[in-house]
């Protein structure tokens, strides 16, 4: 067994629900101080030991208590039973710049986040130069950060969390910051914190980004640990038994979601709107949703994600990427996705579809399964794997005669 | 002590947080800093024309400085007391006004309390070097007596940081105790012989001038009148009873927010 970076034992945690609080002096006198109020378990008896080095996913509904989990890991939360040891330095990206002041500069705000997350002057003196340029935020760094965008906002507080450079990364929900280049980067400094062999834990929805990143994962389930284990065994379990909701569809697929939107069909279209399962590699297609919502629903964002049979993610998109917003969605209706070439290699693929609210947090149903579909062979033509780049061949040194040969289907 | 490890400990965290207070509070106006001086001497000529002009009060003149202009009395009475009642009232309120970053980062809390009276001691330090400098100009002696006036500056310190202490935990769980304080304050400034001189009450009232005498406060403004405006060193049993109580303050009032430090993240 490796050296364990945390080790979390029987660990509770209670938090008061007050029926009337006694927030005046007038009410706690009237009670006799004895405010009333529930008791509420968020953790009950939680153990578990998280490997140095490992990444290790928190996983569970809303109100799992996996975020209490990660509080309790970053000291902010004092346990009522049972203890949390950890070795080494912990820094948590809970919720980005929020120590700033608006009125302060960017550059006076790196200096006091810095403090606030335990680093010396000095050290920061070491890294502004790494934290600014990994922020992108340039010359605006003398500008008070109340004139910055809330992208702007984020990654400067990202960047100063993540330059502390501790040996132990908590992160909740925030991988969803800044743009796709921005996202990229962050992904880079977490690829390189576990080659440094530093440890990550993560707290996510996205099933699919905690497949891939992490090692082992916690399964929690109203304050109770369900399972710990390796953690694509615990989300594949997750997916298939965790959510109360599960059903499976008349044509076999497994859906979940709280249901005031429902996808009532997803259909691959031709130009000439024509249902198919089939389509070649270079054509042109329109991914269509069908939806009913039992109540109006605000800010819907509606996605599509595509597997191959094997179960790999090949490719997911949804409206919040494309700024495309809709304010409500009321009744019967249908949004298309057009893709003007399908650059799929040819092969079975499955379609993923999904409705979820603004946050990407709650979803509205989310149909694995949504439709099978094969790739046929088409333009243009490459060897394997599941992606087409249609890229050129050319600039051949030292030049030679160059036979041409159409490659159109066989 | 724990809250000397404490301090020495998040150094730089304190100088940080006691930074923003004082660059973030005046951020964006025209006059800048000198709006923390400008309000103060506001006060003291309100205060100055109203008791020493209209009401005709007249404390006897410094001894044995000599010095006799009421504004340098009343100064050397009300800006420790405006120190300490800031102190108390912004150590008061800085656990709620920081709640989001109690709720998101561990750091140690106690620092919010102490940055916030910090960054009170380096303006009403500028504020007492205007004081002296009047007391010096009427031809008072008061550089003699600096290192006691330092001190027990300290010591006012201490005893404004370790009420605001408690009173900021007290606020998380009770809202009301801001709105309650900020009258109490009012009675207390009032109840303290600072705008008039405690002959005043012994020569009417003379059975109550043990009550007034057993607010450390008045024990304050009796010292930092003898260092500046009277020229002398304070008594030794004032001197004993504000040390006293100051510390005595300091220990409980750390020790109450202590008690409740691990809770504030769930309570705010």
């Amino acid at each position: 067994m490796a050296e364990s970076a945390i080790v979390v034992d029987n660990v509770s945690k209670r938090f008061r629900m007050y029926h009337e609080r006694n927030q005046s002096i007038k009410a706690a006198i009237l009670r006799r101080g004895r405010a009333k109020y529930d008791e509420f378990w968020a953790l009950r008896d939680v153990s578990f030991e998280i490997p140095k080095g490992s990444t290790f996913g928190l996983i569970g509904e809303n109100g799992s208590g996996k975020s209490t989990m990660l509080k309790c890991i970053a000291r902010i939360l004092r346990p009522n039973e049972g203890s949390i040891r950890s070795v080494g330095s912990l820094a948590a990206l809970l919720e980005l710049g929020s120590g700033f002041h608006p009125e302060l500069s960017g550059r006076e705000n790196v200096y006091l986040n810095g403090s606030i997350l335990g680093m010396s002057k000095s050290q920061i003196d070491d890294k502004f130069d790494a934290i600014v340029d990994f922020s992108g935020i340039g010359e605006f760094i003398d500008q008070p950060v109340k004139n910055y965008s809330s992208g702007m906002y984020v990654r400067l507080g990202f960047s100063v969390a993540i330059n502390v450079d501790p040996d132990i990364l908590l992160v909740d929900e925030v991988l969803a910051v800044g743009d796709a280049n921005f996202q990229d980067k962050c992904m880079e400094k977490f690829a390189s914190f576990r080659k440094q062999g530093k440890t990550i834990v993560l707290v996510s929805h996205a099933m699919g980004s905690l497949r891939t990143l992490c090692d082992e994962a916690a399964w929690l389930d109203h304050g109770k640990l369900q399972r710990v284990g390796a953690a694509a065994d615990i989300v594949d379990d997750y997916i298939d038994t965790g959510h109360a909701e599960l059903e499976t569809t008349e044509t076999g697929a497994t859906r979940w979601g709280s249901g005031e939107a429902r996808i009532t069909s997803v259909h691959l279209l031709t130009p000439d709107n024509v249902p198919v399962v089939r389509a070649r590699t270079g054509d042109q297609v329109t991914l269509r949703i069908n939806f009913e919502t039992s109540e109006p629903v605000e800010n819907p964002i509606f996605g599509f994600a595509i597997e191959s049979r094997e179960g790999v993610y090949v490719w997911g998109h949804n409206t919040l990427d494309s700024g495309f917003l809709p304010e409500r969605i009321n009744g019967v209706g249908k949004v298309d996705l057009d893709i003007p070439k399908l650059m799929l290699q040819p092969g079975p693929f499955t379609l993923l579809a999904s409705i979820v609210d603004r946050t990407l947090t709650h979803t509205y149903d989310f149909v694995r399964d949504a439709l099978s579909f094969e790739v046929d062979l088409g333009a243009p033509r490459e060897s394997g794997g599941f992606i087409a780049l249609g890229g050129e061949w050319g600039s051949l040194v030292p030049g030679s005669p160059i036979e041409r040969e159409a490659a159109t289907p066989s | 002590m724990t809250l000397a490890v404490d301090l020495r400990g998040s150094r730089e965290l304190l100088l940080n947080l006691t930074l923003r207070e004082i660059r973030g509070k005046y951020k964006r106006t025209v006059l800048g800093q000198v709006w923390s001086l400008l309000n103060p001497v506001a006060q003291l000529a309100t205060y100055a024309l109203v008791f020493g002009t209209i009401l005709l009060n007249h404390p006897a003149p410094g001894d044995p400085s000599g010095v006799d202009v009421f504004v340098v009395w009343l100064a050397t009475g009300l800006i420790p007391w405006l120190f300490f009642a800031n102190v108390v009232t912004s150590g008061m309120g800085a656990l709620i006004g920081n709640a989001n970053l109690i709720q998101k980062v561990y750091f140690p809390r106690s620092s919010l309390v102490i940055s916030a009276a910090l960054a009170l001691l380096f303006t009403s330090s500028i504020e007492m070097g205007v004081v002296l400098v009047l007391c010096l100009a009427f031809g008072g002696s008061p550089l003699l007596y600096l290192p006691a006036t330092i001190f027990f500056m300290l010591m006012l310190f201490c005893l404004g940081l370790g009420i605001s202490f408690m009173l900021s935990v007290a606020n998380v769980y009770f809202r009301d105790t801001q709105h309650f304080v900020s009258i109490l304050m009012q009675i207390w400034f009032y109840a303290t012989p600072i705008l008039y001189p405690i002959t005043t009450i012994a020569g009417r009232y003379p059975h109550l001038v043990p009550w007034v005498r057993a607010n450390p406060i008045e024990r304050f403004t009796e010292i930092f009148r003898d260092t500046l405006y009277n020229g002398r060193w304070p008594t030794l049993i004032d001197s004993a009873i504000v040390t006293g109580v100051s510390l005595v303050v300091l220990v409980i009032g750390y020790a109450v927010f202590m008690k409740f430090e691990g809770r504030l993240a769930e309570e705010l």
